[in-house]
């Protein structure tokens, strides 16, 4: 795949909580960046809708997202796949870790991204920093979802 | 001379309509209840089409139709073939993949057309292009031409097993092998030829219209060659017969190979203008140009010279893979065979040459004829290695190249050209002195003490052009003669309009056609108007590429007029009762040998329309005659360009410090525009070396797909050209010219590598040479130096 990154975040819950939350269809589309719609198929598939920007173009993708490898409440990886019109498509697929820590849980990753058509076409030299941007703001919405979450 | 006519270097005619925006494109056209095409083009690489839903997209607001490649199959539309037929070393031919102007059962590149929409109004269309779903199986692709045809790469059409096209070779293997063998010194290099977007500024366009009374299509289209495009849409694609097919190329916006090859989108916008019963208009987009014209160059070579011990070169070898792209098109086998590896003798008398090439598929876009085609590609070839072979003998590259110019003419090459006239020193003479070769020493200390590093570098190319004699093309493959036609129709007021198979995209050739009259008939340039492009207009011609319309397009027209001066002199004679033996005609006036009688041109012109002189049993009325012109051999211009570089090695930054350029082109119509024709090419191919490079990622998606991602050089980036021209006639046209459209490109990047290698000190410097990586080869140079 076009694009790889890696990141650790240090969550403020223990990681039964934070394994719950990070299959919580509610958390998810609270979390993802541009989520419009998240409906869950199956405890490991979901259907999403989400708006992304990246450079000059701007396309609502519609795929699928599935969990795999699961290991609780250890991670898993989720992989997912959306097209996005004559925007061309987006796949990607992260792999979350958890682990103990002393005041919650060390949640690192490490994701492969890639995209086609338009998008490609046009956003290649902002894809890595768009990525990059996505990734974080997921997680900084995750940190927040955590806050109250039981 | 007259003062418009050849060798006045008169402004162009038609500049004053292209700069005022007063141009007629293809664009520009709308005809009445036109629908507006969209194209659903595939994200992929290489997919298999599963399934393609249309029903959500004919519902959109203003959608006539939504076609598939199904639709076109139904109506068996024929698909995209390539004209020239290449031989492989084993004997069996090429081998062609169907190209479908519509993917019915499999995309094989980004970009691939899947579907079109038909639409009130483009905005319509492309957003019902958004609902048409497509389900798609993803394959595996391969860009890369040197993995294409590695065991276990993925396979791009049924009947080219390990997407291999040919592998074809020309020249003496054995006999290279033996120089090789007892060759002194050899020189070696990998060069890679970038892969280039050609870029013209007009994007490809097209407009179809269907006469449903007399059943018959017009198509109006960017194309450099409108019979040759209807003549393939026509017998091979089987559109329509020829005579119920007109095209149309109006003004057209810049070509540069690309706009000779036949396209899906016009084949499909005829089909569907039929289909609907309404015109139809599809203009492309810049990013859809960026993906769907056909890109250049793009070869893997490895290159090697055999030298003896006096520096004589007794030996060339060498291996190309060239990258077809995803479909073979138009013209494509063509470019790195016969227009290749024909011209990889350089200026030299070389004895020995073998070259094998394999010409493969991959998921890119087609590659075909980009400015030059294949012979910027030898030349870059040549020109490295001879750079590379004085330096690694400590000898100096002009000394180098002298001793092994061709010298006597004409000179047969082992690889089919024979070169019938050049001066080869007189250019490089030229060249050097007004580069200050003598100089560039004191010139290279001034930049060390700035610390910059300075280098020199070389090109002394040729190239084969004026395409080409019927006989010898058909006889290496070509489904086409490369003759020219012309008509010369003189009105009964004495003006003068010239009817030419050539097509005129930014040539200039209603100024030179016209000037050619000019000189030949004493009339102004104003008089004379050049009609192109139109197939109900123009009789057949094979139109615009290969720097031909002056050698072979102004011969045709020259023979003409030699068939109207001998029958205005018919009736010059009628009217003056003498015989038209007796008659001589110059500047305009005919006169009755020594004698003080004469008429004038416009008296003549008119007699020949009123007939009133004499009986149309004597004489036919009227002044028009139309000739076709087959030339004798291929044209061969050639010169020296010599560029200077400055590179500071803190940014990688190369700045042309000097470029001059000293061409023979033969005789010269007009210099200004001959002037203009070598900046341009020059610009091109300093892009080709220094800016420009398409690239897809292993995905097969084009990265470089915009002017964000694809370097085009600027003014900036160049300097102030030297140019200036030797002159050695063309033996094999009657007006001795030899073409001058493609030589900057053809010359330029060779030149420029081999000023950067000088000034960095090492030969592995790729193209293109972007700062960073002339930076890196820079501070080896710094290195060395702070060793020393």
């Amino acid at each position: 795949m076009a694009l790889e990154m890696t990141g650790e975040y240090d969550l403020p819950q223990k990681r039964e909580v934070v394994w719950k939350a990070l299959n919580d269809p509610a958390v998810l589309e609270k979390c993802i960046p541009g989520c419009e719609t998240l409906e869950k198929l199956s405890d490991t598939e979901f259907q999403a809708t989400v708006k992304l920007k990246i450079g000059p173009v701007s396309a609502r993708f519609k795929g699928k997202v599935a969990l795999e490898n699961i290991d609780a409440p250890n991670g898993y990886t989720i992989v997912g796949e959306g097209e996005g019109g004559v925007a061309g498509f987006a796949k990607g697929q992260a792999s979350v870790a958890l682990a103990d820590a002393s005041d919650g849980c060390k949640l690192t990753y490490t994701a492969e991204a890639a995209t086609g058509g338009k998008i490609a076409q046009l956003g290649q030299r902002l894809i890595a920093g768009s990525a990059k941007k996505t990734a974080d703001q997921f997680f900084e919405n995750f940190v927040e979802a955590l806050q109250d979450y039981k | 001379m007259s003062a418009t006519g050849i060798g006045a270097a008169v402004r162009r005619k038609e500049d004053q309509r292209f700069i005022t925006g007063t141009a007629n494109y293809t664009s520009d056209i709308s005809r009445p209840g036109e629908v507006r095409a969209w194209f659903v083009r595939s994200p992929h690489a290489h997919a298999t089409i599963k399934k393609i839903d249309t029903k959500a997209a004919e519902k959109m607001p203003g959608v006539v139709a939504v076609l598939t490649g199904a639709d076109l199959a139904n109506d068996k539309i024929g698909g995209l073939i390539c004209g020239w037929a290449i031989t492989s070393k084993d004997g069996s031919p090429m081998k062609m993949g169907a190209h479908p102007a519509i993917a019915a059962d499999k995309v094989r590149c980004v970009g691939d057309q899947v579907a079109v929409v038909l639409a009130e109004t483009l905005n319509q269309a492309r957003d019902a292009a958004e609902k048409v779903k497509v389900d798609y199986a993803v394959l595996p692709s391969v860009v890369d031409p040197a993995k294409a045809t590695a065991k276990g790469a993925p396979q791009i059409h049924d009947v080219a097993p390990n997407n291999q096209i040919y592998d074809w070779h020309i020249g003496d293997k054995n006999a290279t092998d033996a120089a090789f063998a007892s060759a002194k010194h050899v020189t070696k290099l990998e060069i890679v030829n970038n892969r280039l977007v050609p870029n013209a500024i007009e994007p490809r366009a097209a407009i179809a219209e269907y006469d449903q009374g007399n059943d018959a299509l017009t198509l109006w289209n960017t194309s450099q060659n409108p019979h040759v495009a209807r003549l393939v849409i026509s017998a091979f694609i089987g559109m329509a017969p020829e005579h119920k097919l007109r095209v149309i190329a109006p003004d057209v916006g810049g070509g540069f190979g690309s706009k000779i090859f036949i396209y899906p989108e016009e084949v499909v916008a005829l089909w569907a203008a039929r289909r609907v019963k309404r015109p139809v208009k599809w203009v492309s987009d810049r990013s859809e140009a960026f993906l769907t014209d056909a890109h250049g160059r793009d070869h893997v070579t490895h290159a090697e010279l055999a030298l003896d011990a006096d520096g004589k070169i007794t030996g060339l070898r060498v291996r190309t893979i060239a990258n077809l792209g995803a479909y073979m098109s138009t013209f494509s086998s063509s470019v790195p065979t016969y227009l290749y590896a024909t011209l990889l003798s350089g200026q030299y008398a070389i004895p020995n040459i073998y070259a094998e090439v394999e010409a493969v598929y991959t998921n890119t876009a087609p590659v075909d004829a980009y400015r030059g085609a294949g012979r910027p590609e030898a030349t870059f070839v040549v020109e490295r290695l001879v750079e590379v072979a004085a330096r690694e003998l400590g000898i100096d590259p002009a000394e180098l190249r002298r001793k092994n110019f061709v010298k006597s003419f004409p000179h047969q090459t082992p690889v089919i050209m024979a070169y019938d006239a050049g001066d080869y020193d007189a250019s490089l003479t030229k060249a050097m002195e007004m580069v200050d070769y003598r100089n560039f020493g004191k010139r290279k200390a001034e930049s060390e003490r700035k610390g910059k590093l300075r280098g020199i570098g070389f090109s002394t190319y040729i190239e084969a052009c004026g395409i080409a004699p019927s006989q010898a093309v058909g006889s290496l493959g070509a489904g086409v003669g490369l003759w020219e036609s012309a008509e010369v129709r003189v009105n009964p007021t004495g003006s003068v309009e010239i009817l030419t198979g050539s097509h005129s995209h930014g040539q200039g050739h209603e100024t030179t056609f016209a000037q050619l009259v000019s000189e030949r008939l004493g009339v102004p340039i104003e008089t004379v108007s050049v009609v192109h492009g139109d197939t109900d207009k123009v009789q057949f011609g094979m139109g615009t590429y290969g720097s031909r319309s002056g050698a072979v397009g102004m011969s045709a027209i020259s023979k003409a007029l030699d068939k109207i001066e001998d029958k205005a002199k018919k009736v010059a004679g009628y009217m003056m009762e003498a015989s038209a033996d007796d008659i001589e005609f110059k500047d305009g006036k005919f006169t009755v040998k020594g004698t003080d009688k004469s008429v004038g041109w416009g008296d003549v012109t008119l007699n020949a329309y009123v007939a009133h002189k004499f009986t149309g049993g004597q004489l036919e009325p009227g002044l028009k005659e139309g000739a076709f012109y087959d030339p004798t051999n291929f044209t061969f211009p050639a010169g020296c360009h010599i560029a200077e570089v400055e590179i500071d090695p803190e940014t990688g930054k190369t700045t042309i410090a000097n470029w001059v350029a000293v061409d023979d082109f033969g005789v010269i119509i007009n210099p200004m525009i001959v002037e203009g024709q070598v900046h341009g090419g020059i610009a091109q191919g300093v892009g080709q070396a220094l800016l420009e490079g398409a690239s897809y990622n292993a995905d097969g998606q084009l990265i470089t797909g915009s002017f964000m991602d694809y370097a085009m050089p600027r003014a900036g980036d160049l300097p102030s050209f030297k140019v200036d021209t030797t002159m050695t006639k063309c033996p094999s046209n009657p007006l001795g010219i030899k073409g001058c459209g493609e030589a900057g490109a053809i010359a330029s990047p060779a030149a420029l590598i081999n000023a950067i290698t000088n000034a960095v000190g090492h030969e592995n410097v790729p193209m293109p040479a972007t700062p960073g990586t002339v930076w890196k080869a820079a501070q080896r140079a710094v290195m060395k130096k702070a060793a020393e």
